[in-house]
């Protein structure tokens, strides 16, 4: 539990006192989802996109278990269990695999938000380094699941993505080839990838609710960050999770459902690639080779390796990508500032707006042809990911001054400051915008 | 540790400029030469399906005119694997006319087993079958044209971008090669056995123009058969054969949507009853509180603003 404050769990029936007694269940979800965890009360919408990322954690797994019981896992038969046996003939069978497909993108869409809201606010910083790190991990096993399933079906891009992806493998020195052979099962995707990446496929959602279950537990020893990255003072600064987060959360679920069946029900296709509704060719190589769109910007980087320079420039585009989010792993000690929220860091706001547009360049040059022009941009785009983490942050976070801060989280939601506390380890200073707050 | 990672981070960016360098310098020596398909390929044609867009349906008797094209034109070579005969019952036929649509299919047959000696033999097909393709495999199906393998057509509509609209567009896109292509591309002269087409990705398809003349298919319901009226029949048959569930996803969606709507709104108006009250018991008073106002002046002051 994380606050003195919070409530602890009273059954209201004599049979929900039955129950605690005996399980204490009630009173775990009470304490994590429940009127028993006190949550900043400034949270603003940015702070939604977690449910909704479990919201569609749920989904993908519900709808995968029902597809399963339909899908003929061999080589002759993938394609047609998915395009002629679900989509035409189970019952309400396209819209379990539409929502399936269109889920994966969803789920993507939602935990890219809340990643970048995170690295805005600062809530990778202590005491929340190891949410930020368990959240990683999530999002790695994320992209193994959303690639091992975009190859279930079957079609030239899953056959060729696989061949893409796993001849990384091949780039590692000695040992490379064999082990790319392993993880096949073969030297070539056949039926015996296609049956371990169903295994996988089917397994890993649930690594990843378990390390779910790991990152809210991690998160609920500070508790949640909030727009200000200011701490929590005392039972002023919070409100009960329910019933006022599970409001907010409830109705922002269902304005984000209702963005997602749009896209299943009248664009089931327009995030996937045309290719993928023609069958597996080992013979027949697509025009382009493109992974799906939430991979786009990691293949840019690998791809913008295009020169050799002591390695080889496949190891180098290999060793790149793998090191773009493994790095992440490395944020909260790469950036010193003591100052969480990006709304108090003028020089890291910047820097962080050039950073996404940086991440869609990255996304535009992973998803074109290869052509001079998207090449080079491609070069520029990963070299600045690169410098802007391991280089420009570290810089930034120990020569700018920050803006000061809000002495607590009520006084910032009140806009009564009469003043304004500094932030440890930096100069106070009065800037502009601390006086127009005081107006 | 902060200096190792910067100076990966630097290592990394430094052999990115030398990529970026060493390509600028072949880019500018070596410029790349242009190929005829970056001018001369043209993207489908603008033309309106009754499916096109969040609203779109079926035409039930442009579907069955689209059949009846594939029937009798397109099952010479190309095979609708994953389509049955009983699928048709959605594109307005009933259990009889399906039934008779298979025990009349000319195209091809259905492999069999003789039940008296056990030998493969062929039969008629049933309503439950897939629609038998026109050749048992790939290597007799290259064999008949000029070791090009036409493609299925079950999701061609979706397999291609432009959809429909690429398919109508192939179909009536046969043309001579323009005069300009071959004065730039002396080399480009469209080979023996291949078709020039500019909607196809390499400006020459294998296959030769199916449908030729007006009249080639004679419509039931008396529509006039024209070589665009055809394509574009043929056209929305193959909408409906990648996408049957077209009309009734669209239908669907528009009661999903509704209710999520209703149920957002109400959820929304439950978020606000709820907040309201959070925001009265932390702040009972507003702007024009003396005290409030008080200290709104302090601070004022104490920050040098006038007012």
């Amino acid at each position: 539990m994380s606050f003195s404050w919070a409530k602890p769990y009273e059954p209201k029936s004599p049979f929900m006192r039955w129950i605690d007694e005996r399980l204490p269940l009630p009173r775990l979800v009470y304490g994590a989802v429940g009127g028993g965890y006190p949550v900043p009360r400034n949270l603003n919408y940015w702070w939604n996109f977690g449910i909704a990322a479990g919201l569609f954690l749920t989904i993908q797994i519900i709808t995968g278990i029902v597809l399963a019981m339909h899908f003929n896992t061999s080589t002759d038969g993938a394609f047609n269990s998915v395009n002629q046996l679900i989509m035409r003939d189970v019952n309400a069978g396209w819209l379990l695999r539409y929502a399936h497909m269109n889920g994966a993108s969803f789920f993507f869409l939602v935990v890219y938000i809340h990643i970048f809201r995170g690295l805005y606010y600062g809530s990778y910083k202590a005491p929340r380094e190891m949410v930020w790190m368990l959240g990683l991990v999530i999002y790695l096993l994320m992209m193994a699941t959303a690639f091992m399933g975009y190859v279930l079906p079957w079609g030239q891009m899953s056959y060729w993505g696989a061949q893409v992806i796993t001849n990384f493998f091949s780039a590692i020195p000695v040992v490379g080839e064999p082990l790319r052979v392993w993880i096949l099962g073969g030297y070539a995707p056949d039926q015996a990838a296609l049956t371990r990446f169903f295994s996988l496929h089917y397994l890993l959602p649930f690594v990843i609710a378990g390390v779910v279950i790991l990152h809210i537990w991690a998160l609920h020893i500070p508790g949640s960050n909030n727009p200000t990255g200011v701490d929590v003072k005392d039972e002023r600064d919070t409100l009960p999770f329910h019933p006022f987060y599970t409001a907010k959360d409830g109705w922002f679920c269902g304005a984000i459902l209702l963005v997602y069946m749009l896209v299943t029900f009248f664009l089931p296709n327009y995030l996937g690639n045309p290719d993928n509704y023609t069958p597996a060719n080992p013979l027949a190589t697509p025009a382009e080779i493109v992974p799906e769109w939430y991979l786009l910007p990691f293949y840019a980087i690998l791809r913008s390796f295009t020169a050799d320079f002591i390695l080889p420039a496949k190891l180098w585009g290999v060793l790149a990508m793998f090191s773009s989010i493994l790095l992440l792993f490395f944020l909260p000690w790469l950036d010193r500032s003591p100052v969480r929220s990006g709304a108090y860091r003028p020089v890291f706001k910047r820097f962080f707006w050039l950073l996404i547009i940086d991440v869609i360049a990255l996304g535009w040059v992973g998803g074109s042809p290869v052509k001079p022009l998207t090449v080079a941009v491609g070069q520029i785009a990963s070299a600045y990911y690169f410098l802007h983490f391991l280089v420009i942050l570290p810089l930034v976070s120990a020569f700018e001054t920050p803006l000061p801060l809000p002495r607590s989280i009520s006084e910032s939601v009140l806009h009564g400051e009469e003043a304004e506390a500094a932030p440890t380890g930096s100069k106070p200073r009065r800037t502009k915008t601390a006086t127009a707050a005081a107006e | 540790m902060r200096f190792i990672l910067g100076f990966i981070g630097a290592v990394f960016a430094g052999v990115l400029m030398i990529a970026f360098i060493s390509n600028l310098a072949t880019y500018l020596t070596n410029r790349p030469a242009p190929l005829p398909a970056d001018e001369f390929h043209l993207p489908p044609k603008e033309v309106h399906f009754t499916s096109d867009g969040p609203f779109g349906y079926f035409d039930n008797r442009q579907l069955q005119r689209g059949f009846q094209v594939y029937s009798e034109v397109c099952s010479a070579c190309h095979s609708l694997k994953l389509v049955s005969f009983r699928d048709l019952k959605d594109i307005g036929y009933d259990d009889a006319e399906v039934k008779a649509i298979a025990a009349q299919w000319k195209a091809s047959k259905v492999p069999s087993i003789n039940p008296d000696t056990g030998e493969a033999t062929t039969r008629q097909p049933l309503p439950s079958d897939t629609f038998p393709p026109p050749f048992p495999n790939e290597v007799a199906a290259r064999a008949a044209n000029n070791n090009a393998l036409p493609p299925d057509l079950s999701l061609i509509t979706k397999a291609r971008e432009g959809g429909a609209h690429y398919v109508y567009s192939i179909l009536t896109g046969f043309q001579n090669q323009p005069a300009a292509l071959l004065k730039k591309f002396p080399d480009a002269k469209t080979p023996p056995n291949l078709h020039y087409n500019p909607y196809f990705a390499n400006l020459n398809i294998a296959m030769p123009p199916p449908l030729t003349t007006d009249g080639q298919v004679q419509y039931q319901d008396g529509t006039k058969p024209t070589v665009d009226q055809m394509a574009r029949d043929v056209a929305a048959f193959l909408v409906w054969t990648a996408q049957p569930e077209l009309a009734r996803r669209h239908a669907a969606g528009a009661v999903v949507v509704f209710f999520l709507l209703i149920a957002t709104i109400l959820g929304y108006l439950a978020y606000h009853q709820i907040w309201d009250e959070a925001k009265r018991a932390v702040r009972p008073t507003g702007p024009l509180d003396p005290e409030n106002q008080a200290k709104s002046r302090r601070a004022k002051a104490k920050a040098g603003v006038a007012g």
